[in-house]
């Protein structure tokens, strides 16, 4: 029997909290389970999971206008229309700024001398890999092209995809920071949100605006606390505040500079020190996932 | 001059040091700088600065709402719109748009030929107005939590720098269009790294997008003392300049944590912004 792969969601809205070395620190507990790595402007996940990357799929990295000299008649109709300011006027002849432009295409209708057509992009690479943890799906932009949600949507379609083929139960996903189109774009249609924060003002503040878009999706949410013991007072508000909006908090780490040592050599904190206190933390934490997935 | 503060990787000290940067030349070098929060899904600063806000300004997009009435289901709208937030379905005479796609270019009701497309205006987030002391300013874009056009929100900020004196742009994290549209604003870019291999790894992004868009740069490496030899190696290799370390003291994260300005707290941190600065001739 194949039960429908339950989605997890790493995310942060403030970054630098430890998204990704929660996932790599989770990934030998998992059992079968898909690797996405959706935060496509950074991902970094595949430092550690280090796998052999299978195959790897170009796809649409966004559109962008382009004037023809030689047919435009100077008549600024485009410039006219175009709500992002991305027509230019210098030297007598209209430009397209490509980094303002959203590639919609009015001016390419607009124009009466059709002298403006769109030139589609496909800079962004989608990749798939396997590694000793599973299959890791993940992108990669295409430098400085658009961070589409749409890239992250297709890593996301694909790990389904492939954890479909495969019988994976789970699907884990290292989610990009920020709240904006990328990370709603990791979010819908998720199973379950975990977020990682910090006891920061602005860890709390960036948490708060990341639980306000999840709760817009009405997506089961769970804290882990990470570097609690930088400022415990700090963590205990949190804890508090969280208790009040009835979120679990999974776990509270402790500071642990080994993480990165652990990271230097291209391990996960519980292959590179099999006995440290936290690696109990963070099977905990994946067990806690499995109860709020329903004992799968 | 402008200076946009970026890092490929998150959480690596960009606002740490934009607001210890604006302290420093507003409090010690005592001239007209800018200050500007450009990390618009997530703006920081004003945690860490005590300024007095002094206006508000929203931004809109303009949505399109289609009159069902007058519509003949033609189907050029949906054809046009590049985002597909026009769902259409003849046969049931149903018509929507999916505001969470639209950017709001206006194609829809440019192409309709039954005039059935009006457009109301929507919010995707403001820009906050707030002055610091006697002569500098801060801004901040915050985008409305739920909206996806974070881009849209951060152009319309960067129209408001004023350009007297040393503008800070505290960029997103990233390397994508959010950071780009910062980028080629400045003059300078100053990329916030830390000696990790995710550290490296989002530099090497930043590092290709800023020369493709053709910007000087230089980099300040935070946290030092977790040292990653290969980093310092591939800098070296690039010829790109490290300005400045910070070293890793969890004094420094504490009062981060607390919401206090590096700069103003700590005379070394003061010492290294100083050097930032002469490096890059501001």
């Amino acid at each position: 029997m194949n039960r429908k792969p339950f989605e997890i969601v790493i995310l942060s809205g403030k970054g630098g909290t430890g998204k990704t070395s929660l996932v790599a620190a989770m990934a030998g507990f998992t059992g079968k389970c898909v690797f996405a790595d959706c935060d496509v402007d950074a991902a970094d996940l595949h430092l550690i999971f280090q796998p052999d990357i299978l195959k790897e799929e170009s796809f649409h990295s966004g559109s962008k206008a382009e004037i023809d000299q030689q047919e435009c008649t100077s008549c600024g109709v485009c410039m006219d229309l175009c709500r992002f300011h991305a027509i230019r006027f210098s030297n007598g002849k209209y430009t397209i700024d490509p980094f303002a432009c959203e590639g919609c295409g009015l001016c390419e209708v607009a124009c009466p001398a059709e002298a403006i057509r769109i030139e589609e992009n496909y800079l962004n690479a989608l990749v798939f890999a396997d590694s000793r943890f599973g299959p890791l799906v993940y992108g990669r932009l295409g430098i400085g092209e658009e961070n589409s949600g749409k890239l992250v949507s297709e890593v996301r379609k694909n790990a389904r995809e492939k954890a479909v083929k495969t019988g994976a139960d789970w699907i884990l996903v290292d989610g990009p920071p920020g709240i904006g189109c990328p990370a709603i774009s990791s979010v819908t249609g998720a199973d379950l949100v975990i977020a990682v924060t910090e006891p920061s003002r602005s860890g709390w503040h960036d948490l708060d605006r990341l639980l306000e878009m999840t709760g817009k999706f009405k997506t089961p949410v769970g804290v882990v606390i990470n570097k609690y013991d930088l400022r415990k007072e700090m963590s205990e508000q949190i804890e508090k505040e969280l208790e009040q909006r009835k979120l679990p908090v999974l776990a509270k780490i402790s500071y642990e500079e080994k993480v990165v040592h652990a990271l230097v050599e291209g391990k996960s904190l519980p292959e590179a020190l099999p006995g440290h206190p936290l690696v109990a933390v963070f099977r905990e934490i994946w067990g806690k996932i499995e109860q709020m997935a329903g004992h799968r | 001059m402008k200076i946009a503060i970026t890092s490929g990787k998150g959480g690596t000290g960009k606002t740490t040091v934009a607001v210890s940067l604006f302290h420093y030349l507003a409090e010690v070098r005592k001239e007209p700088v800018q200050l500007v929060d450009c990390d618009v899904e997530e703006p920081n600063c004003a945690i860490f600065l005590q300024a007095e806000k002094t206006g508000e300004h929203r931004v809109g997009i303009r949505i399109p709402s289609i009159d069902t009435g007058s519509c003949t289901f033609c189907g050029e709208c949906r054809e046009i719109c590049a985002f597909q937030a026009i769902i259409m379905l003849p046969p049931a005479s149903f018509i929507e748009v999916v505001e969470e796609q639209c950017h709001g270019c206006g194609a829809c009701s440019y192409v309709c030929p039954e005039h059935a497309i009006t457009e109301n205006n929507q919010e995707i987030g403001k820009i906050t107005f707030f002055r610091y002391h006697e002569m500098n300013d801060f801004l901040e874009g915050r985008l409305k939590v739920g909206s996806a056009l974070q881009t849209q929100v951060i152009r319309e900020l960067l129209e408001h720098v004023n350009g007297k004196g040393t503008v800070l742009l505290d960029a997103p994290p990233g390397a994508s269009c959010p950071v780009v549209a910062v980028i080629s604003q400045a003059d300078y870019v100053l990329m916030v790294t830390e000696p990790t291999p995710y550290g490296l790894n989002d530099l090497k992004i930043m590092v290709e997008t800023v020369r493709q868009i053709g910007k000087k740069a230089g980099v300040v490496v935070n946290r030092t003392g977790l040292d990653y030899a290969p980093l310092y190696t591939w800098l070296q290799e690039e010829n790109i300049p490290v300005l400045a370390g910070i070293p890793f003291h969890r004094k420094y994260a504490g009062a981060y944590a607390d919401g206090i300005i590096l700069s103003e707290a700590f005379p070394e941190i003061r010492e290294l912004m100083r050097t930032i600065l002469k490096a890059i001739g501001s």
